[in-house]
Protein backbone atom coordinates (compact mmCIF):
# COMPACT_ATOMS: atom_id res chain seq x y z
CA UNK A 1 0.00 0.00 0.00
CA UNK A 2 1.45 3.39 -1.07
CA UNK A 3 0.42 6.49 0.73
CA UNK A 4 0.70 8.23 -2.47
CA UNK A 5 -2.10 10.90 -2.81
CA UNK A 6 -4.40 9.56 -0.07
CA UNK A 7 -3.34 11.84 2.48
CA UNK A 8 -3.34 15.64 2.52
CA UNK A 9 -2.16 18.75 4.45
CA UNK A 10 -5.17 20.83 5.24
CA UNK A 11 -3.42 23.14 8.52
CA UNK A 12 -0.29 24.28 9.13
CA UNK A 13 0.60 26.92 12.43
CA UNK A 14 4.01 28.15 13.52
CA UNK A 15 3.62 29.75 17.28
CA UNK A 16 5.13 33.59 16.58
CA UNK A 17 7.18 33.39 19.87
CA UNK A 18 10.48 33.24 19.70
CA UNK A 19 10.91 33.58 23.77
CA UNK A 20 8.02 31.84 25.95
CA UNK A 21 8.06 32.89 29.94
CA UNK A 22 4.02 32.89 30.60
CA UNK A 23 2.86 30.03 29.38
CA UNK A 24 3.41 26.20 29.67
CA UNK A 25 4.76 23.66 27.36
CA UNK A 26 0.96 22.30 27.61
CA UNK A 27 -0.75 25.62 26.44
CA UNK A 28 1.70 25.96 23.80
CA UNK A 29 1.05 22.93 22.07
CA UNK A 30 -2.49 23.69 22.25
CA UNK A 31 -1.86 27.28 21.10
CA UNK A 32 -0.69 25.85 17.98
CA UNK A 33 -3.28 23.03 17.17
CA UNK A 34 -5.77 25.90 17.91
CA UNK A 35 -4.13 27.88 15.02
CA UNK A 36 -3.73 24.83 12.36
CA UNK A 37 -7.35 24.17 13.10
CA UNK A 38 -8.59 27.54 11.81
CA UNK A 39 -6.43 27.44 9.08
CA UNK A 40 -7.71 24.65 7.79
CA UNK A 41 -11.01 25.59 8.59
CA UNK A 42 -12.18 22.68 11.28
CA UNK A 43 -12.17 22.35 14.98
CA UNK A 44 -11.04 20.08 17.36
CA UNK A 45 -13.95 18.20 17.50
CA UNK A 46 -13.50 17.30 13.93
CA UNK A 47 -10.02 15.63 15.26
CA UNK A 48 -9.58 11.73 15.29
CA UNK A 49 -5.92 11.37 15.12
CA UNK A 50 -3.28 12.67 17.63
CA UNK A 51 0.40 12.82 16.91
CA UNK A 52 3.33 13.85 19.05
CA UNK A 53 6.83 13.04 20.14
CA UNK A 54 7.86 11.92 23.18
CA UNK A 55 8.94 15.16 24.34
CA UNK A 56 5.20 16.41 24.78
CA UNK A 57 4.76 16.28 28.52
CA UNK A 58 3.23 13.18 30.01
CA UNK A 59 3.23 9.67 28.89
CA UNK A 60 3.28 9.85 24.81
CA UNK A 61 0.63 11.78 24.24
CA UNK A 62 -1.80 10.60 26.52
CA UNK A 63 -1.77 14.16 28.93
CA UNK A 64 -1.80 16.25 26.26
CA UNK A 65 -4.92 14.08 24.68
CA UNK A 66 -6.26 14.58 27.72
CA UNK A 67 -5.18 18.49 27.96
CA UNK A 68 -7.09 19.45 24.71
CA UNK A 69 -9.95 17.36 25.45
CA UNK A 70 -9.30 14.87 22.58
CA UNK A 71 -11.31 11.39 21.57
CA UNK A 72 -9.46 9.90 18.93
CA UNK A 73 -8.86 6.74 17.26
CA UNK A 74 -5.33 6.64 16.08
CA UNK A 75 -2.22 8.00 17.74
CA UNK A 76 1.91 8.23 17.74
CA UNK A 77 4.69 9.93 20.04
CA UNK A 78 7.63 8.32 17.82
CA UNK A 79 10.79 9.83 18.57
CA UNK A 80 13.45 10.49 16.49
CA UNK A 81 14.28 14.41 18.17
CA UNK A 82 13.86 17.22 15.51
CA UNK A 83 13.23 14.83 12.91
CA UNK A 84 10.29 13.12 14.46
CA UNK A 85 7.58 15.34 12.93
CA UNK A 86 8.27 14.29 9.64
CA UNK A 87 7.66 10.72 10.96
CA UNK A 88 4.75 11.49 12.29
CA UNK A 89 3.64 13.49 9.24
CA UNK A 90 4.24 9.89 7.32
CA UNK A 91 2.69 7.59 10.06
CA UNK A 92 -0.54 9.75 10.11
CA UNK A 93 -0.89 9.41 6.52
CA UNK A 94 -0.42 5.69 7.11
CA UNK A 95 -3.27 5.76 9.34
CA UNK A 96 -5.45 8.10 7.32
CA UNK A 97 -4.63 5.31 4.02
CA UNK A 98 -5.35 2.46 6.04
CA UNK A 99 -8.74 3.79 6.91
CA UNK A 100 -7.81 4.33 11.14
CA UNK A 101 -8.65 8.19 10.97
CA UNK A 102 -9.60 11.12 8.90
CA UNK A 103 -8.02 14.45 10.85
CA UNK A 104 -4.60 14.12 12.26
CA UNK A 105 -3.31 16.46 14.57
CA UNK A 106 0.50 16.90 14.96
CA UNK A 107 1.63 19.07 17.69
CA UNK A 108 5.50 20.05 18.65
CA UNK A 109 6.11 22.59 21.47
CA UNK A 110 9.29 23.26 23.28
CA UNK A 111 11.55 25.51 25.32
CA UNK A 112 14.77 25.97 24.03
CA UNK A 113 18.00 24.76 25.69
CA UNK A 114 21.36 25.55 25.01
CA UNK A 115 23.00 22.30 23.68
CA UNK A 116 26.31 22.48 24.95
CA UNK A 117 26.07 20.44 28.38
CA UNK A 118 26.70 17.06 28.10
CA UNK A 119 23.54 14.40 27.53
CA UNK A 120 22.77 12.94 30.51
CA UNK A 121 22.29 9.05 28.58
CA UNK A 122 20.66 7.73 31.44
CA UNK A 123 20.76 3.84 32.97
CA UNK A 124 20.21 1.03 30.50
CA UNK A 125 21.49 3.19 27.24
CA UNK A 126 24.10 0.15 25.97
CA UNK A 127 26.15 2.75 24.17
CA UNK A 128 26.21 4.77 27.30
CA UNK A 129 29.54 3.89 29.47
CA UNK A 130 31.22 3.79 25.97
CA UNK A 131 30.34 6.82 24.74
CA UNK A 132 29.64 9.59 27.72
CA UNK A 133 33.40 9.84 29.12
CA UNK A 134 34.66 11.22 26.24
CA UNK A 135 32.25 14.43 26.14
CA UNK A 136 30.09 14.02 23.68
CA UNK A 137 27.60 17.14 22.90
CA UNK A 138 24.98 17.76 20.33
CA UNK A 139 27.95 20.44 18.26
CA UNK A 140 30.93 18.24 18.80
CA UNK A 141 29.03 15.32 17.32
CA UNK A 142 27.89 17.15 13.63
CA UNK A 143 31.62 19.04 13.95
CA UNK A 144 33.18 15.44 13.65
CA UNK A 145 30.97 14.60 10.63
CA UNK A 146 32.28 17.90 9.24
CA UNK A 147 35.78 17.77 10.41
CA UNK A 148 35.93 14.01 8.92
CA UNK A 149 33.54 15.91 5.10
CA UNK A 150 36.49 18.67 5.07
CA UNK A 151 39.45 15.92 5.28
CA UNK A 152 37.51 13.81 2.57
CA UNK A 153 36.34 16.13 0.58
CA UNK A 154 38.22 19.17 0.77
CA UNK A 155 35.14 21.42 2.05
CA UNK A 156 35.98 24.72 3.31
CA UNK A 157 34.63 26.67 6.30
CA UNK A 158 33.99 29.56 3.76
CA UNK A 159 31.60 26.89 1.77
CA UNK A 160 29.82 26.00 5.24
CA UNK A 161 28.92 29.57 5.99
CA UNK A 162 26.90 30.22 2.74
CA UNK A 163 24.00 27.22 4.31
CA UNK A 164 24.06 30.31 6.67
CA UNK A 165 23.81 32.88 4.67
CA UNK A 166 21.57 31.99 2.33
CA UNK A 167 19.03 31.26 5.32
CA UNK A 168 19.96 34.97 7.01
CA UNK A 169 18.86 36.01 3.61
CA UNK A 170 15.13 34.99 3.90
CA UNK A 171 14.77 35.50 7.64
CA UNK A 172 15.37 39.06 7.06
CA UNK A 173 11.55 39.13 5.13
CA UNK A 174 10.53 37.42 8.42
CA UNK A 175 9.13 39.03 11.07
CA UNK A 176 9.24 36.18 13.46
CA UNK A 177 13.01 35.47 12.80
CA UNK A 178 15.18 34.82 15.80
CA UNK A 179 17.66 36.14 13.73
CA UNK A 180 16.83 38.68 10.87
CA UNK A 181 20.43 40.27 9.92
CA UNK A 182 21.51 39.15 6.82
CA UNK A 183 24.82 37.79 7.06
CA UNK A 184 28.35 37.34 4.99
CA UNK A 185 30.61 34.64 4.99
CA UNK A 186 32.97 36.22 6.73
CA UNK A 187 30.40 36.57 10.04
CA UNK A 188 30.19 33.22 10.15
CA UNK A 189 34.00 32.09 9.93
CA UNK A 190 35.05 35.19 12.38
CA UNK A 191 31.94 34.02 14.75
CA UNK A 192 33.74 32.20 17.43
CA UNK A 193 34.92 28.67 17.40
CA UNK A 194 32.43 26.27 19.44
CA UNK A 195 33.82 22.99 18.67
CA UNK A 196 36.34 22.66 15.40
CA UNK A 197 35.54 23.18 12.47
CA UNK A 198 31.88 24.58 13.71
CA UNK A 199 31.53 28.36 14.50
CA UNK A 200 28.66 30.14 16.45
CA UNK A 201 27.42 30.82 13.37
CA UNK A 202 27.30 27.34 11.90
CA UNK A 203 24.73 26.48 14.50
CA UNK A 204 20.89 26.88 14.09
CA UNK A 205 19.31 28.87 17.06
CA UNK A 206 17.40 28.39 20.01
CA UNK A 207 13.68 29.20 21.02
CA UNK A 208 11.15 28.47 22.64
CA UNK A 209 8.32 28.03 20.38
CA UNK A 210 6.01 25.42 18.39
CA UNK A 211 3.90 24.09 15.33
CA UNK A 212 1.13 21.98 14.09
CA UNK A 213 0.20 20.71 10.90
CA UNK A 214 -3.43 19.12 10.08
CA UNK A 215 -3.32 15.89 7.72
CA UNK A 216 -6.87 14.86 6.55
CA UNK A 217 -8.42 12.69 3.77
CA UNK A 218 -8.97 13.59 0.14
CA UNK A 219 -12.81 13.73 0.88
CA UNK A 220 -12.52 16.10 3.62
CA UNK A 221 -9.23 18.20 2.07
CA UNK A 222 -11.51 18.74 -0.89
CA UNK A 223 -14.21 19.74 1.13
CA UNK A 224 -12.18 22.58 2.93
CA UNK A 225 -11.71 26.30 1.25
CA UNK A 226 -7.59 26.15 0.99
CA UNK A 227 -4.97 25.12 -1.44
CA UNK A 228 -5.22 21.36 -1.90
CA UNK A 229 -1.13 19.95 -1.21
CA UNK A 230 -1.06 16.04 -0.77
CA UNK A 231 1.87 14.09 0.02
CA UNK A 232 3.29 12.27 -2.49
CA UNK A 233 6.41 9.95 -0.57
CA UNK A 234 7.62 9.48 2.43
CA UNK A 235 10.66 7.56 3.14
CA UNK A 236 11.99 6.97 7.06
CA UNK A 237 15.42 5.27 8.38
CA UNK A 238 17.54 5.73 10.91
CA UNK A 239 21.39 5.65 10.80
CA UNK A 240 23.92 4.55 13.34
CA UNK A 241 27.52 3.45 14.04
CA UNK A 242 27.35 0.31 12.40
CA UNK A 243 28.64 -2.06 15.04
CA UNK A 244 31.95 0.04 14.49
CA UNK A 245 32.15 0.52 11.27
CA UNK A 246 31.94 4.13 11.19
CA UNK A 247 31.14 5.88 8.05
CA UNK A 248 30.48 9.61 8.87
CA UNK A 249 30.63 11.23 5.46
CA UNK A 250 26.28 10.18 4.43
CA UNK A 251 23.27 10.70 6.53
CA UNK A 252 19.89 8.57 6.28
CA UNK A 253 19.15 10.51 4.00
CA UNK A 254 20.57 8.59 1.24
CA UNK A 255 18.03 5.91 2.39
CA UNK A 256 15.25 7.73 2.73
CA UNK A 257 15.22 10.33 -0.40
CA UNK A 258 15.36 7.06 -2.04
CA UNK A 259 12.47 5.56 -1.06
CA UNK A 260 10.57 8.62 -0.82
CA UNK A 261 11.46 9.67 -4.90
CA UNK A 262 10.09 5.89 -5.75
CA UNK A 263 7.03 6.22 -3.76
CA UNK A 264 6.17 9.84 -5.12
CA UNK A 265 7.48 9.18 -8.44
CA UNK A 266 9.49 12.11 -9.01
CA UNK A 267 13.32 12.64 -8.69
CA UNK A 268 15.65 15.51 -7.59
CA UNK A 269 15.36 17.61 -10.56
CA UNK A 270 11.48 17.70 -10.24
CA UNK A 271 11.71 19.65 -6.72
CA UNK A 272 10.99 23.49 -6.75
CA UNK A 273 11.63 24.00 -3.21
CA UNK A 274 13.20 22.00 -0.46
CA UNK A 275 12.63 22.16 3.30
CA UNK A 276 16.41 20.68 4.80
CA UNK A 277 16.92 20.29 8.03
CA UNK A 278 19.57 22.55 9.59
CA UNK A 279 20.52 22.05 12.58
CA UNK A 280 23.75 22.73 11.91
CA UNK A 281 25.38 23.80 8.45
CA UNK A 282 27.04 20.78 7.67
CA UNK A 283 23.74 18.94 8.37
CA UNK A 284 22.18 20.85 5.41
CA UNK A 285 25.69 20.05 3.03
CA UNK A 286 25.42 16.03 3.83
CA UNK A 287 21.34 16.27 3.23
CA UNK A 288 21.89 17.83 0.35
CA UNK A 289 24.62 15.25 -1.44
CA UNK A 290 22.17 12.29 0.46
CA UNK A 291 19.01 13.41 -1.31
CA UNK A 292 20.94 13.70 -5.14
CA UNK A 293 21.21 17.22 -5.63
CA UNK A 294 24.66 16.89 -6.41
CA UNK A 295 27.34 14.08 -6.06
CA UNK A 296 28.75 13.17 -2.44
CA UNK A 297 31.37 15.71 -1.22
CA UNK A 298 30.08 18.25 -4.11
CA UNK A 299 27.64 19.50 -0.82
CA UNK A 300 30.33 22.47 -0.72
CA UNK A 301 30.19 23.73 -3.99
CA UNK A 302 27.07 22.84 -4.48
CA UNK A 303 25.52 25.61 -1.99
CA UNK A 304 28.50 28.74 -2.54
CA UNK A 305 27.25 31.51 -4.18
CA UNK A 306 23.78 32.00 -2.80
CA UNK A 307 22.99 28.86 -4.60
CA UNK A 308 20.18 28.35 -1.93
CA UNK A 309 18.53 31.24 -1.91
CA UNK A 310 14.78 31.78 -3.37
CA UNK A 311 15.08 33.64 -6.83
CA UNK A 312 18.94 33.54 -6.76
CA UNK A 313 19.85 29.67 -6.91
CA UNK A 314 19.06 26.75 -8.36
CA UNK A 315 17.43 25.08 -5.22
CA UNK A 316 15.42 27.47 -3.12
CA UNK A 317 15.51 26.42 0.65
CA UNK A 318 14.07 26.91 4.48
CA UNK A 319 12.87 30.36 2.85
CA UNK A 320 11.58 31.22 6.49
CA UNK A 321 14.90 31.18 7.79
CA UNK A 322 15.33 27.83 8.53
CA UNK A 323 16.72 26.76 11.98
CA UNK A 324 19.54 28.58 11.25
CA UNK A 325 18.02 31.92 11.67
CA UNK A 326 14.05 31.49 12.29
CA UNK A 327 12.94 29.22 14.60
CA UNK A 328 14.00 25.75 15.83
CA UNK A 329 11.15 25.33 18.70
CA UNK A 330 12.90 23.38 21.78
CA UNK A 331 15.88 21.98 19.94
CA UNK A 332 13.38 20.23 17.41
CA UNK A 333 13.60 21.76 13.64
CA UNK A 334 11.09 19.32 11.80
CA UNK A 335 7.07 20.86 12.37
CA UNK A 336 9.11 24.66 10.68
CA UNK A 337 10.24 22.51 7.49
CA UNK A 338 6.94 20.74 6.78
CA UNK A 339 5.07 24.42 8.13
CA UNK A 340 7.21 26.33 5.28
CA UNK A 341 7.16 23.60 2.41
CA UNK A 342 3.09 23.83 2.71
CA UNK A 343 3.89 27.71 2.23
CA UNK A 344 5.53 27.36 -0.51
CA UNK A 345 3.10 25.17 -2.36
CA UNK A 346 -0.01 26.88 -1.37
CA UNK A 347 1.71 30.05 -2.54
CA UNK A 348 1.16 31.82 0.76
CA UNK A 349 5.66 31.62 1.14
CA UNK A 350 6.94 35.06 1.89
CA UNK A 351 6.59 37.24 -1.38
CA UNK A 352 10.20 38.28 -1.71
CA UNK A 353 10.84 34.63 -1.19
CA UNK A 354 7.96 32.62 -2.52
CA UNK A 355 9.24 30.04 -5.52
CA UNK A 356 7.62 30.67 -8.96
CA UNK A 357 5.49 28.04 -10.09
CA UNK A 358 6.22 25.77 -6.97
CA UNK A 359 4.12 22.52 -7.76
CA UNK A 360 6.81 20.06 -6.13
CA UNK A 361 8.14 20.44 -2.63
CA UNK A 362 10.75 18.14 -0.62
CA UNK A 363 11.40 18.27 3.89
CA UNK A 364 13.56 16.46 5.11
CA UNK A 365 14.13 15.97 9.00
CA UNK A 366 17.39 14.76 10.54
CA UNK A 367 17.12 14.21 14.34
CA UNK A 368 19.50 13.09 16.99
CA UNK A 369 23.36 12.82 16.42
CA UNK A 370 25.31 12.93 13.02
CA UNK A 371 28.13 11.53 14.88
CA UNK A 372 26.64 8.51 16.41
CA UNK A 373 22.67 7.56 15.53
CA UNK A 374 19.84 9.78 13.75
CA UNK A 375 16.52 9.97 12.56
CA UNK A 376 16.25 10.22 9.28
CA UNK A 377 12.57 11.36 7.33
CA UNK A 378 11.90 12.88 3.84
CA UNK A 379 8.23 14.05 2.73
CA UNK A 380 7.97 15.25 -0.82
CA UNK A 381 4.58 16.92 -2.02
CA UNK A 382 2.69 18.62 -4.00
CA UNK A 383 0.53 21.29 -4.79
CA UNK A 384 -2.94 19.42 -7.04
CA UNK B 1 48.14 29.38 18.31
CA UNK B 2 48.15 26.13 20.55
CA UNK B 3 45.83 24.65 22.09
CA UNK B 4 47.65 22.74 25.24
CA UNK B 5 46.25 19.38 26.25
CA UNK B 6 44.78 19.73 29.85
CA UNK B 7 43.45 17.38 32.21
CA UNK B 8 39.54 17.36 32.92
CA UNK B 9 37.47 15.30 35.48
CA UNK B 10 35.86 12.98 33.94
CA UNK B 11 32.67 11.52 35.44
CA UNK B 12 32.43 7.75 36.19
CA UNK B 13 31.20 5.54 33.51
CA UNK B 14 27.69 4.38 34.11
CA UNK B 15 27.92 0.32 32.91
CA UNK B 16 25.19 -1.50 32.42
CA UNK B 17 25.13 -5.36 32.92
CA UNK B 18 27.88 -7.16 30.74
CA UNK B 19 30.16 -3.95 30.83
CA UNK B 20 32.59 -4.57 33.78
CA UNK B 21 35.25 -6.97 32.19
CA UNK B 22 36.26 -4.07 29.52
CA UNK B 23 36.34 -1.61 32.13
CA UNK B 24 37.86 -3.90 34.81
CA UNK B 25 41.00 -4.30 31.95
CA UNK B 26 41.28 -0.87 30.88
CA UNK B 27 41.89 0.00 34.93
CA UNK B 28 44.64 -2.84 34.14
CA UNK B 29 45.57 -1.26 31.44
CA UNK B 30 44.58 -3.12 28.24
CA UNK B 31 41.83 -2.36 25.66
CA UNK B 32 39.63 -5.27 25.44
CA UNK B 33 37.59 -5.48 21.92
CA UNK B 34 34.70 -8.12 21.25
CA UNK B 35 35.46 -10.64 18.85
CA UNK B 36 32.53 -13.04 16.95
CA UNK B 37 33.70 -16.31 16.66
CA UNK B 38 30.58 -17.29 13.80
CA UNK B 39 31.32 -14.15 11.35
CA UNK B 40 35.02 -13.47 12.92
CA UNK B 41 34.12 -9.70 12.83
CA UNK B 42 35.77 -7.33 15.84
CA UNK B 43 32.63 -4.73 16.48
CA UNK B 44 32.10 -1.94 19.12
CA UNK B 45 30.79 -1.09 21.67
CA UNK B 46 30.64 -4.29 22.72
CA UNK B 47 27.61 -6.14 23.05
CA UNK B 48 26.50 -9.80 24.15
CA UNK B 49 25.60 -10.43 20.71
CA UNK B 50 26.92 -9.85 17.18
CA UNK B 51 25.42 -6.45 15.38
CA UNK B 52 26.88 -8.05 12.07
CA UNK B 53 25.37 -12.01 12.13
CA UNK B 54 23.38 -11.89 15.69
CA UNK B 55 25.67 -14.86 16.87
CA UNK B 56 25.64 -15.31 20.58
CA UNK B 57 29.26 -16.59 20.37
CA UNK B 58 30.92 -13.31 21.07
CA UNK B 59 34.43 -13.33 23.47
CA UNK B 60 36.68 -10.57 24.69
CA UNK B 61 40.00 -10.16 23.16
CA UNK B 62 42.94 -7.73 23.81
CA UNK B 63 43.37 -5.16 20.92
CA UNK B 64 46.80 -4.01 20.09
CA UNK B 65 45.81 -0.73 21.18
CA UNK B 66 47.03 1.23 17.67
CA UNK B 67 44.98 2.88 15.15
CA UNK B 68 44.29 6.11 13.14
CA UNK B 69 42.14 9.00 13.91
CA UNK B 70 39.04 8.73 11.39
CA UNK B 71 37.68 12.38 13.02
CA UNK B 72 37.68 14.60 15.69
CA UNK B 73 36.87 17.63 17.19
CA UNK B 74 37.99 20.02 19.51
CA UNK B 75 35.17 21.20 21.68
CA UNK B 76 36.14 24.71 23.14
CA UNK B 77 32.82 25.71 25.16
CA UNK B 78 31.59 22.45 26.16
CA UNK B 79 33.50 22.89 29.53
CA UNK B 80 35.98 23.97 32.09
CA UNK B 81 38.56 23.29 29.72
CA UNK B 82 39.29 22.35 25.72
CA UNK B 83 38.90 18.75 24.88
CA UNK B 84 39.44 16.54 21.35
CA UNK B 85 36.96 14.41 20.89
CA UNK B 86 36.83 12.08 18.08
CA UNK B 87 36.67 8.44 16.72
CA UNK B 88 40.06 6.41 16.23
CA UNK B 89 39.41 3.06 13.70
CA UNK B 90 41.25 0.47 15.75
CA UNK B 91 44.09 -1.49 13.84
CA UNK B 92 41.79 -4.15 14.09
CA UNK B 93 39.03 -2.34 12.20
CA UNK B 94 36.22 -0.89 14.31
CA UNK B 95 36.25 2.76 15.18
CA UNK B 96 35.78 4.05 18.85
CA UNK B 97 34.61 6.86 20.45
CA UNK B 98 37.54 8.21 22.59
CA UNK B 99 38.88 11.56 23.14
CA UNK B 100 42.68 12.35 21.65
CA UNK B 101 45.45 13.47 24.78
CA UNK B 102 48.51 14.62 25.33
CA UNK B 103 49.13 16.66 22.72
CA UNK B 104 48.65 19.99 21.20
CA UNK B 105 45.21 20.08 20.41
CA UNK B 106 45.60 22.22 17.23
CA UNK B 107 48.13 19.86 15.70
CA UNK B 108 45.16 16.87 15.59
CA UNK B 109 44.69 15.43 12.19
CA UNK B 110 42.72 12.93 10.48
CA UNK B 111 44.47 9.78 9.56
CA UNK B 112 47.10 10.54 12.41
CA UNK B 113 48.62 7.30 14.06
CA UNK B 114 47.37 7.21 17.59
CA UNK B 115 48.06 4.55 20.84
CA UNK B 116 46.21 3.98 23.63
CA UNK B 117 46.46 5.20 26.92
CA UNK B 118 44.38 5.40 29.77
CA UNK B 119 42.72 7.60 32.08
CA UNK B 120 41.12 7.85 35.82
CA UNK B 121 37.71 9.17 36.05
CA UNK B 122 36.06 10.16 39.29
CA UNK B 123 35.14 7.29 41.40
CA UNK B 124 34.75 4.88 38.83
CA UNK B 125 36.98 2.51 36.18
CA UNK B 126 39.80 4.34 34.15
CA UNK B 127 38.78 4.74 30.40
CA UNK B 128 40.76 4.19 26.95
CA UNK B 129 41.92 7.28 25.32
CA UNK B 130 44.61 7.86 22.30
CA UNK B 131 47.74 9.77 22.30
CA UNK B 132 49.77 10.37 18.45
CA UNK B 133 52.63 8.34 18.16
Amino acid sequence: MSIKGKAYFAGIYEHPARKITDKSIAQVHAEVAKGALEDAGLTIRDVDGYYCSADAPGTGGLSMIDYMGLTVKHADSTNTGGSSYLYLVAHAAEAIAAGKCNVALITCAGFGRPGTAPRDMGGGVPESAFESPFGPVTVNMYAMAAMRHMYQFGTTSEQLAWVKVAASHHAQHNPNAFLKKVLTVEDVVNSPMIADPLHRMDCCVVTDSGGAVIVVSPEIAKSLKRPLVKLLGTGESPKDQMGGNVDLTYSGAVRTGAIAYAEAGVKPSDIKYASIYDSFTITVVMTLEDLGFCKKGEGGKFVMDGNLISGVGKLPFNTDGGGMCNNHPGNRGGITKIIEAVRQLRGEAHPKVQVKNCDIALAHGTGGSLGTRHGSATLIMERE
Amino acid sequence: MATPYQERKISAPQLNEGDAPYFEAASQGKLLIKYCNDCKKYHHYPRALCPFCFSDKTEWKEAQGTGTIYTFSVSRKSGPVPYAIGYVTLDEGPSMMTNIVECDLDTIKCGQKVKVTFKPTEGGPSVPMFRPV
